[in-house]
């Protein structure tokens, strides 16, 4: 019915999405870990990032790759500030508040996106946005195979600062145990910060490397939240490598559900499998049971 | 028994203000109110005297609305008669999405994200599927007549709000003082204290999200019988979901008039940052997200817990 070629080419496409997915999520997945706040602005932050991106090309002429040292400590310190700031500080600890803070920042940022830049959809013009590259039988856009090696890379780059250096052992330290953390002398909230600044990081990362390929607009960062969710919730919440490998999984359910039932019905494969891993296996494929 | 006079002399007011008034924009401003309200006291239910955070609220709202506009479009039932249906129908959805996500034992963060995920199944599966009206989505004839539950007078809508937000508020009272609603806040407060107390968590979680639903189901018929249209956006999409748990937390949750007076302020709050900001598109949803961190920051037991704070001070002074 479907010869290999077709599905081969689905296949790689939706690995090569996946890996910017998973990007997305390992973001997600730092600060549900560390804080256990489900961060509603990563959506809105994303867009941020998309925006910073944009505006760097077309006012400054910037790759948008070469973007990545303006970008990435950008969002970290936005994203610092916000846990720092306005989070930190509005939520008292309470799961509730926390969610309506995020969720009052992300309506901030989106409408003043929609305020600045209109409800336009805009794009970035490359040399290389049309270039494609033939693996095998099938050819692919050169920006998806740049974004697959970068999110990779990157990915690879965030854990190892978290398994390597000292403020990956005080993250780890304070994700197990708050208190113990703070008794060794770590300074928690700036942890806490520290990982809101990372996980905002890791989309600007993914922003680079989405938008010669992608759009941006005010409501972008919307249809990524329940994928990276999915994702989180797939690889076991704060579970990185399990979001590197549920990123790439739920690229490659996307695509082929999109090969087999069409567009718009194709993405239900993605919440058919978040269903089904709540149900049946809450703690991820590879979380550990709390 | 206080609590229902306290109901009573609400519907009073809120009624002799609906034939005092004569404004379009006050009524309107009313009904919106008392719209939310309901979404609001809906999601307490489950979200506040239950403990059980639900994301996809939604779910149950449009299941309410698709089902209303369904039912009067392909069958031809009397409006009255597709209330029943839609109130069932949310219903039904509830208890297969609460029979399967509590028996596995979802609890907190993965039950809202869980709830979320159904939302968005059936919003892609009413953008796909032919029956739904498919993305373009379904859109009622004006037939303005008691019988069609559609009014010429915003004063009927209210009526038919209000019933519904004085029906939800009897039964949040109810949650407060009946046994039934004692066992659902001792699972709320320690699931395995009241396990070992001999309460079955599943079914009293279960009671809860159909009651939280046939309450969501209400409100979104509501929604078609007023707007006449709906689509897979509008009904599965997070607006309304997002509405109802804000207007719950910012009021207070698990309280009786936190919801009420939360939906009531926010609405205030979004009816005068549009007539203030409107003519830029963005600055009022800015504004109105800014006071919701404010709101947050500064009062985070919900408004109605700050008429608890300035009792607790005269007491403290007198004490």
């Amino acid at each position: 019915m479907y010869d290999f070629g077709i599905l081969f080419s689905s296949l790689l496409n939706g690995v090569t999405t996946g890996a910017v997915y998973a990007l997305i999520a390992l973001g997600l997945t730092l600060i549900y870990g560390v804080l256990h706040i489900i961060n509603f602005a990563h959506g809105a932050a994303l867009m941020v990032a998309l925006y910073a991106v944009y505006l760097l090309k077309t006012n400054l002429g910037i790759d948008p790759y070469l973007a990545l040292p303006i970008v990435v400590p950008g969002m970290f310190c936005l994203g610092y500030a916000l846990q720092r700031g306005i989070i930190n500080r509005a939520g008292h600890g309470k799961d509730e508040n926390i969610l309506l803070v995020t969720l009052g920042i992300s309506i901030v940022l989106e409408n003043l996106a929609l305020l600045v830049f209109k409800s336009d959809t805009r794009t970035i013009e490359t040399a290389y946005t049309l270039t494609t590259v033939a693996i095998g039988p099938a050819m692919i856009a050169l920006p998806k195979l740049v974004a697959f090696a970068g999110a990779l890379v990157a990915s690879m780059l965030l854990l190892a600062i978290l398994t390597r250096t000292d403020l990956g052992r005080a993250i780890r330290a304070v994700a197990k145990e708050k208190h113990g953390a703070k008794l060794m002398g770590i300074d928690v909230d700036h942890v806490y910060a520290m990982c809101f600044g990372v996980g905002l990081a890791c989309l600007g990362a993914a922003a680079c490397f989405l938008l010669p390929a992608y759009y941006v607009n005010p409501q972008v960062g919307a249809g990524f939240v329940p994928v990276a969710f999915t994702i989180v919730v797939l690889g076991g919440m704060g579970s990185f490598g399990g979001a590197l490998v549920g990123g790439l999984l739920i690229g490659v359910v996307e695509s082929m559900g999109g090969l087999f039932l069409g567009e718009s019905l194709g993405q239900i494969g993605i919440f058919a499998v978040f269903i089904a891993v709540l149900l049946f296996r809450p703690q991820g494929l590879f979380g550990v049971k709390a | 028994m206080r609590d229902l006079a306290a109901i009573a002399a609400f519907a009073a007011v809120v009624g002799g203000l609906t034939l005092g008034l004569d404004s379009g924009v006050w009524l309107t401003f009313i009904m919106m109110a008392l719209y939310a309200s309901l979404l609001a006291q809906s999601w307490n239910m489950l979200g506040g005297y239950g403990g059980q955070f639900s994301f996809g609220h939604a779910l149950f709202f449009g299941t309410g609305a698709y089902a209303q506009a369904m039912v009067q479009l392909s069958l031809g039932w009397n409006a009255w008669l597709a209330l029943a249906a839609a109130v069932a129908a949310a219903v039904c959805v509830a208890a297969f999405v609460g029979a399967l996500t509590f028996r596995y034992g979802l609890k907190g963060s993965y039950f809202a994200l869980a709830t979320l995920a159904f939302a968005e199944v059936f919003r892609i599966l009413a953008v796909s599927v032919d029956f739904t009206g498919g993305g373009v989505g379904l859109m009622l004839p004006l037939r303005e007549s008691f019988a069609n539950m559609q009014f010429a007078s915003r004063r009927g809508y209210i009526a038919l709000v209000l019933g519904f937000v004085v029906a939800a508020m009897g039964v949040t009272s109810w949650l407060r003082h009946s046994r039934f609603g004692a066992r659902l806040q001792a699972v709320r407060d320690n699931e395995d204290a009241a396990r070992a107390v001999g309460i079955d968590p599943w079914s009293v979680k279960l009671g809860a999200i159909v009651l939280s639903a046939a309450f969501m189901g209400a409100g979104g018929a509501f929604y078609v019988q007023v707007f006449q249209y709906i689509d897979p956006g509008l009904a599965f999409g997070p607006v309304s979901s997002v509405e109802a748990l804000v207007a719950a937390i910012v009021g207070g949750m698990g309280t009786l008039w936190g919801p009420v007076l939360g939906a009531a302020v926010l609405h205030l709050l979004a009816e005068l940052t549009r007539n203030l900001f409107g003519q830029l598109p963005g600055l009022n949803m800015i504004v109105y997200g800014s006071v919701l961190v404010l709101i947050v920051m500064f009062v985070p037991r919900g408004l109605s817990g700050v008429g608890r704070s300035v009792r607790d001070v005269i007491r403290g002074r007198r004490g």
